[in-house]
């Protein structure tokens, strides 16, 4: 039932022209980045030569490509997430879902699957720029495999909390700023005070803060490392607000 | 043991629902058997939508129960909801999906296997005359194409009770009639639930009919009992020579007489079985040029007024 849902939802991304003006416009932001910095990086070849140990590509070029996906996606999620609930709310679809024998964890989780199955493309396809290199150079693929899951996490916890926002609201434009409101100040509360709660010795705050921040947890990533404290707040952070989706949704049947 | 033939589909007692301090829909009690058409009548605003939104588990409400083919709606919802079919009042369609997509992914929600799901998707467009418009966008379609394509959605997976809110809002009149016969034909397997404040339509398709009035139950009798009621003793007389007003309530037999035009009047008869032949005859020893003698059509409004005046007159 959960993946009718997704499908459903996938299908409906792909009917859109939303889906592919956030596909393209992604692809041309990010391939940007990744260009600027391989020009960049071929520049300062003959330097690299006379160093003992010289960075590597998927360091230098890869990286950023990755982290201004991860920028990118900040604006692009809560565009794709406000279709999910409040647009099918203000269409008035949202009846077929409720009416069929199909509980409320149901819903979300297809809708949560369904996005997250699309924003799988996009990191599929950031992934391929920094492949392509492949054919050039030498690559790391051990910290290019934790750039994508550093990104697929980030993807999935902007995803939970945009669908979250989403079912607070009838309309979607509303629900697509509240989002995208909701994960810059996650982000900002995560840099900012996770660094000061940590230095006044206020640890659980600090921790809170941490799985407040998805990405703080995507930069253990970034540095080649596997931080199992960084996925397991990843995926609490997804899992935290799924649920108040779910309860949301409860909440409104009982509101009216 | 019941008759499983004749067993209720939908039983629903004391059921209210208040949004704040607006009583909705106040104590109703509903009772569907199988093979029945239900209608429900009411003005707008009446508390239709709310009722119904209830029954398909849209909306909790706030006090009373709902069993559904014996299932307790609010306590095993899935299950429950496996035997309703609902159309809601703006039918939710995906604009974006063909109508073979669309009615295959409400086979699918609906926990239809896969095996019965192709037949059955073509059965529902049989049903609602879509056999030709399975393959274009429900986006593309007309409202009155989009409104069957509602209903189509609702009745795929052969439930046990179909909930229709105003299904025959937006259609032509030849669509109507098209759509009236559907609901008679799924009535005879199934419970249907119907509202509408077209009164034409519930004595064309419905065996028993409730009215609410401000969110209460005003009325619930079979559809012969309201006719009877509201029709048969209220006469529209026309007469070119008309007598002073006073001079036809007076006639024998006739209880009031009220001027619908100059030379129109309806007139309403004690009960007196010759009383219509004795108007006639007294017109015409009169010479008051009758030219014109039909039965009154009730109205909607008039069942209401009836109703309500009688219920404030308590």
């Amino acid at each position: 039932m959960i993946f009718i849902i997704a499908g459903k939802e996938l299908k409906a991304l792909f009917a859109s022209p939303l889906a592919w003006v956030v596909l393209t416009g992604l692809q041309l932001i990010i391939a940007f980045a990744f260009l600027r910095r391989l020009d960049e990086f071929l520049q300062l070849q003959p330097q690299f030569i006379q160093m003992a140990s010289p960075p590597g590509a998927t360091e230098l070029v890869a990286a950023p490509a990755f982290a201004t996906a991860a920028a990118t996606l900040l604006f692009a999620v809560p565009v794709l997430a406000m279709r999910l609930i409040a647009e099918e709310r203000r269409n008035q679809t949202m009846v077929l879902l409720v009416s069929a024998p199909v509980s409320m964890t149901e819903i979300v989780l297809g809708k949560f699957l369904g996005l997250l199955a699309f924003l799988l493309v996009v990191v599929a396809l950031v992934a391929l720029m920094p492949l392509s290199l492949a054919f050039g150079t030498r690559l790391d693929y051990g910290l290019l495999a934790g750039f994508i899951a550093g990104l697929a996490l980030l993807a999935a916890g902007f995803a939970a909390v945009s669908l979250f926002v989403s079912t607070l609201t009838d309309h979607p434009i509303v629900a697509a700023l509240g989002a995208f409101a909701a994960l810059l100040a996650m982000v900002m509360v995560g840099d900012a005070a996770g660094e000061g709660l940590k230095a006044r010795g206020w640890g659980v705050a600090a921790s809170l803060a941490q799985v407040l921040s998805p990405i703080k947890n995507f930069e253990p990533f970034g540095r080649g490392m596997f931080d199992t404290y960084a996925v397991a707040c990843s995926l609490l952070l997804a899992t935290v607000f799924l649920a108040l989706a779910v309860r949301q949704l409860d909440a409104r049947r009982l509101r009216g | 043991m019941p008759d499983p033939q004749r067993a209720s589909t939908i039983s629903a007692a004391g059921l209210s629902r208040r949004f704040g301090n607006h009583l909705a829909v106040n104590d109703i009690t509903l009772e569907l058997k199988r093979g029945e058409v239900l209608g429900l009548l009411g003005p707008n605003g009446a508390g239709k939508t709310t009722t119904m939104q209830m029954l398909t588990g849209n909306l909790a409400p706030s006090s009373g129960s709902i069993s559904i083919c014996g299932i307790d709606l609010l306590d095993q919802p899935v299950a429950a909801k496996t035997h309703i079919g609902y159309l809601p009042e703006v039918p939710p369609l995906y604009r974006e999906l063909t109508v073979d997509e669309y009615l295959t992914l409400a086979a699918k929600l609906h926990r239809m296997p896969r095996a019965r799901r192709i037949a059955d998707v073509t059965t529902a467009k049989q049903r609602c005359g879509l056999a030709d418009t399975g393959r274009k966008l429900i986006g593309t379609l007309s409202k009155g194409y989009q409104q069957r394509v509602g209903i189509a959605q609702a009745i795929v997976h052969q439930p046990d009770v179909i909930i229709l809110d105003e299904p025959t809002i937006g259609l032509d009149p030849n669509q109507i009639r098209e759509i009236r016969a559907l609901i008679r034909e799924l009535g005879g397997s199934h419970s249907v639930i119907l509202s509408t404040h077209i009164l034409p339509e519930v004595e064309a398709v419905c065996d028993r009919v409730q009215i609410l009035h401000h969110g209460n139950l005003v009325y619930g009798d079979t559809i012969a009992a309201l006719k009877q009621m509201h029709s048969g003793s209220t006469v529209l007389v026309g007469l070119r020579r008309a007598p002073p007003l006073a001079e036809l309530a007076a006639a024998p037999g006739v209880a009031s007489a009220e001027s619908v035009e100059p030379t129109l009047f309806r007139v309403q008869f004690s009960g007196d079985a010759d009383a219509c032949d004795a108007l006639v005859r007294r017109a015409a020893d009169a010479n008051w040029g009758l030219y014109r003698l039909q039965p009154a059509q009730t109205s909607l409004e008039d069942v209401f007024v009836n109703l309500t005046r009688r219920e404030d007159s308590q």
